[in-house]
């Protein structure tokens, strides 16, 4: 972790649809160079809370600033300061490894020169060189995870938003593209990244853990492991899910 | 046979709980008819007119007034000389000239040969043929006014009009366009039926069940053939009403006819869904397979006998056409099955082998 | 503007690699080109004629044979009996029964006049008043030959007239008529404009409602999103290589138009794609208004081929605008199929010139504008 302002600044965020509570007044902060996972149930509102920070929806209340500026009013400010990679994978399955991060590349205004050096610079960190002409769908599935994570940083964003990266992926990939993760990190990129595995929480800098829309829990897993008096964030999660069972819900720290 | 009912319990519920499509279902076929039949016409009526008359006199107006007066034309200027004729026409503002040549009047005096040039736009070619059989008619009847000649024959000819007194084109029209609708129709019948049973995948769970496949067609057509029945009768009557189609056969045989078209139909895109898995290409074939050629060869609006002899060999495989000579024969001609016994067979004929190619297909499925 | 090309390139790439969307686009349009224009004809040849004739005289028997002869009709039945006639009538074999009645021959050359009777099936509407047209032509000249033969008089034939020639002393009218524009009355040349609009209108469409539901689909459109394109970025990307292919398109349709049919091209061609240009624009903004009303590329299509229907039938390109009811011929000046396929017409086949088509041409122009705007307008990058 860096110092510097937070790069996440999120207070009351609430979504609704109808009279359905996505998102309830989720408060979190996130900082310069933190790995900070996202996690919660399949259905726990965290692609939601993701798609307004990402500016793909607006939010119905609350206050939210990513990269210091306001998602209501400068969402496409925001756009030019992230990198984001979607649950369904979305690198073009019919142009090839350059070809599509030249897309991102042009897309997100960068010069050719800067596009050349740094599409050289990716092929050569994820070892994908002879690849580099070889069409999307011809590679398999972790490393076209790969591949996407490092096109959404071809543009050097602040922070990179990773929506499940890793599901359905082997557990030797799983390891590799977590590995990545790290890299950019120490680099100085603050990732955020989203996931139902429970035990990829142990990998975070930070966590937070929705249910039912709202956090349950913030913060370092070795803290909340403590704080809870659980072994594991499995054991965690089933605590939290089920508030019934005994330990405090809802008890998440400032 | 009550595994049969449920079948058709479960369809008759999924098309009146969607009221939504239920309602497109009943109204798009009429609102169609109404769209295309005021649309879809050849008659040739309120011609624009221009007349080039370089030395109007006595004769040369007569002519005109006769002309205009004949309501099939509408004057539109009057010139003195050819020049800006060819813009007219260009811009479409003209669809006919009459030009008296200079010297007509004294001509016709004379005796000698009064010249008149008759332009007709005949990008359109039937348009231009006709307007050029109105204007000659109009001279030639103030010819027989003139006085008679004193040798020569004349044969006269004397027309009827039949099954159509007044030829109007919506009369040929409306009977075909009811067979495209109800095609249409279908065809997004169909389509729903499809996307239902693959999108909640519940199409397998019917053919693991013990329902054997013959029952599952008719499960899953008699409800859609209750819901064409309605559209039938909807078109009909709008084609009575709105456009005063005659309908001088019987009517509970072009209402059976209806149905069995519709079966047809039906047939084509259950053996459609049948064949396919992947919803695009079923819907692909169920549009390319029934609206194109519906609307191009079945003799709606083209007439097959003026087609080239390939494609009207084609046309017979086309369930419309076949549909469009029943209706037509029905309405305007008022001839039961005695005339129409072999189209009619050739649809039944039609569903006969749809829908036992579909139970076919079902049972290939299983296995 | 670099933004713009680099997806316009992407776009290109997708269109070149899916083999469906170029069979869709080279190979498609011309083969339903050369099959329509076939269809396509109003032409009224070979009318399947019956004879009744109770004259039986060299008389009767020339007209029957003039009939014949003429190319229009196709006599079936030369002596016919009365009820089978009417039969055939009815069956459909028959659209035209001609009866000649006895003392035909003495009539005419006692009297100088007889009548003959032609019923015509009427049930093809504006057909029947053709197929008269031509048989009256016919009548009218086997008259003019007649009268030599059996009473002939100081009258001449004149040339090139369905009326005989005045004489010496009597008022008489020579009528020559010319058909201006497509003078061999071939259909084809008349439906070749108006189906290369439809297949250049289908593609615009059809392409760009499905090429952004697919994306919809796919989930790459998320990602377009989440980058700082602007929509109207994003939307000119995606529309230009269409646009451009659209042209390319018509191109072909018109070569093949050319070759096939030999279909004449008196206007000026620039005119025409300058028109086709902004036509494009339009065809193309629906297609995209269609494809933010819908989910998968499925929906696309389907309401793509509806919408196309009702445009195309409207049109006046399979039946002449003319023709439609007055109300109707007002509604369908919304329709910007029906201006395109005007000046298609208008430069192509009349030889138009820009003065002849601006009427339509500035429609096509305010067309293109609220369309485009309106496309832009609806599509969102950011749900609300």
């Amino acid at each position: 972790m860096t110092d510097g302002p937070p790069v996440i600044e999120v207070k009351d965020l609430t979504r609704t649809f109808g009279s359905f509570v996505a998102v309830d007044h989720i408060t979190f902060e996130v900082h310069p160079g933190e790995v900070f996972g996202f996690l919660g149930a399949n259905g726990a509102g965290k692609t939601t809370a993701i798609r307004m920070l990402t500016g793909l929806l607006v939010p119905s209340g609350g206050q939210a600033k990513v990269a210091g500026h306001d998602v209501y009013t400068q969402s496409e400010s925001v756009k030019r300061s992230i990198g984001y990679m979607s649950q369904r994978f979305s690198l073009y399955e019919d142009l090839t490894v350059r070809e599509n991060a030249q897309l991102y590349g042009g897309i997100y205004g960068l010069r050719d020169a800067e596009i050349r050096e740094r599409i050289g610079a990716m092929l050569s960190r994820l070892k994908l060189e002879a690849a580099a002409d070889t069409r999307v769908s011809a590679l398999p599935l972790g490393w076209r995870q790969k591949l996407a994570f490092s096109v959404a940083l071809l543009h050097r964003p602040t922070i990179v938003f990773l929506d499940e990266p890793t599901s359905g992926v082997d557990p030797v990939t799983r390891r590799q593209f977590w590995e990545l993760i790290y890299e950019t990190a120490r680099a100085g990129t603050t990732v955020l990244v989203t996931t139902h595995y429970m035990d990829e929480a142990e990998y975070c800098d930070r966590i937070s853990i929705m249910v039912a829309g709202r956090i349950e829990a913030l913060g370092a897993p070795s803290d909340l492991k403590e704080q809870f008096g659980v072994e594991s964030m499995d054991e965690l999660f089933v605590r939290l899910a089920r508030p019934a069972t005994g330990a405090p819900a809802g008890s998440a720290p400032p | 046979m009550t595994a049969l009912w449920g079948l058709l319990r479960k369809e008759a519920l999924h098309i009146l709980r969607d009221r939504r499509t239920l309602a497109v279902l009943l109204l798009l076929p009429v609102l169609q008819v109404v769209i295309f039949g005021y649309a879809i016409r050849t008659d040739v009526e309120d011609v624009r007119l221009a007349i080039v008359d370089p030395a109007p006199d006595f004769a040369t107006l007569r002519l005109r007034g006769r002309l205009t007066a004949a309501h099939v034309f509408r004057l539109i200027t009057v010139l003195r000389e050819t020049e800006p004729l060819e813009r007219l026409f260009q811009t479409g503002a003209v669809q006919a000239a009459l030009v008296f040549e200079p010297g007509f009047a004294d001509d016709l005096g004379r005796g000698l040969p009064a010249r008149l040039l008759v332009i007709t736009d005949t990008t359109e070619p039937n348009t231009g043929v006709t307007i050029q059989g109105h204007v000659l008619s109009v001279v030639q009847s103030v010819m027989r006014e003139m006085p008679p000649r004193a040798g020569g024959v004349q044969i006269v000819p004397e027309a009827r009009l039949r099954f159509n007194p007044t030829a109007e084109s919506k009369n040929l029209f409306v009977p075909g366009l009811m067979a495209f609708v109800l095609t249409i129709i279908s065809c997004l019948m169909t389509a729903i039926t499809l996307t239902r049973e693959k999108e909640t995948g519940t199409m397998e769970a019917l053919l693991v069940s013990p329902l054997r496949p013959w029952q599952i067609i008719v499960g899953k057509v008699a409800p859609y053939l209750l819901v064409g029945f309605a559209s039938v009768i909807g078109v009909i009557v709008e084609a009575r009403l709105v456009f005063d189609v005659p309908l001088r056969g019987s009517v509970p045989l072009l209402l059976a006819e209806g149905v069995l078209f519709i079966l047809v139909s039906l047939a084509l895109g259950v053996l459609i869904s049948a064949r396919t898995d992947s919803q695009r290409v079923a819907m692909t074939a169920a549009l390319l397979g029934t609206m194109l050629p519906t609307m191009i060869l079945s003799g709606f609006i083209f007439p097959v006998e003026s087609m080239p002899r390939v494609l009207q060999y084609l046309s017979n495989v086309v369930p419309a056409k076949w549909f469009v000579i029943i209706a037509r024969g029905i309405m305007l001609k008022g001839v039961g099955l005695a005339y129409l016994w072999q189209e009619t067979l050739v649809l039944f004929g039609m569903a006969l082998v749809l829908l036992g190619a579909a139970a076919r297909s079902f049972h290939e499925r299983l296995e | 503007m670099r933004r713009i090309l680099f997806l316009a390139r992407a776009e290109v790439l997708h269109i070149v690699r899916d083999r469906t969307t170029l069979a869709q686009v080279l190979v498609v349009p011309v083969v339903q080109l050369l099959v329509l224009v076939n269809a396509a004809t109003f032409v009224i040849r070979d009318t399947p004629t019956y004879v009744v004739d109770y004259d039986r005289t060299s008389a009767s028997r020339g007209l029957t044979n003039r009939l014949a002869a003429s190319g229009h009709f196709r006599v079936l039945e030369r002596s016919a009996s009365l009820t089978q006639a009417n039969d055939a009538l009815l069956e459909g074999t028959a659209t035209l029964v001609v009866t000649i009645p006895r003392d035909f021959e003495k009539s005419l050359t006692r009297e100088g006049r007889a009548p003959v009777q032609l019923v015509v099936n009427a049930e093809k509407g504006s057909a029947a008043g053709i197929v008269l047209n031509y048989a009256g032509q016919i009548l009218a000249r086997y008259s003019a030959e007649l009268g030599r033969e059996l009473r002939p008089s100081v009258f001449t034939i004149g040339a090139g007239t369905s009326e005989p020639a005045p004489g010496r002393g009597n008022p008489r009218i020579e009528v020559r008529t010319r058909g201006w524009y497509n003078a061999t009355l071939d259909y084809r040349h008349y439906m070749v404009p108006g189906i290369l609009v439809a297949l250049v209108t289908l593609i615009g469409t059809l392409l760009s409602a499905q090429n952004i539901a697919r994306e919809k689909e796919l989930g790459t459109l998320e990602q377009l999103n989440v980058t700082p394109l602007t929509r109207a970025q994003f939307i000119a990307a995606k529309l230009l290589p269409l646009w451009v292919l659209g042209l390319f398109d018509l191109g072909l349709g018109l070569l093949a138009g050319k070759l096939v049919f030999d279909v004449p091209m008196r206007g000026s061609l620039l005119l025409l794609f300058a028109a086709a240009a902004i036509y494009l624009l339009v065809a193309l903004a629906i297609g995209l208004l269609i494809s933010t009303g819908v989910d998968t590329q499925q929906q696309a299509m389907f309401v793509t081929f509806f919408v196309l229907n009702i445009y195309l039938l409207l049109s006046g390109l399979f039946t002449p605008i003319d023709s439609m009811s007055p109300w109707m011929q007002a509604v369908s000046q919304l329709n910007p199929v029906r201006h395109f396929v005007t000046i298609s017409r208008a430069v192509l086949i009349k030889g138009a010139g820009l003065a002849e088509v601006a009427q339509p041409l500035v429609i096509l122009c305010g067309f293109a504008v609220v369309s485009l705007t309106l496309a832009v307008q609806r599509y969102h990058k950011r749900t609300v």
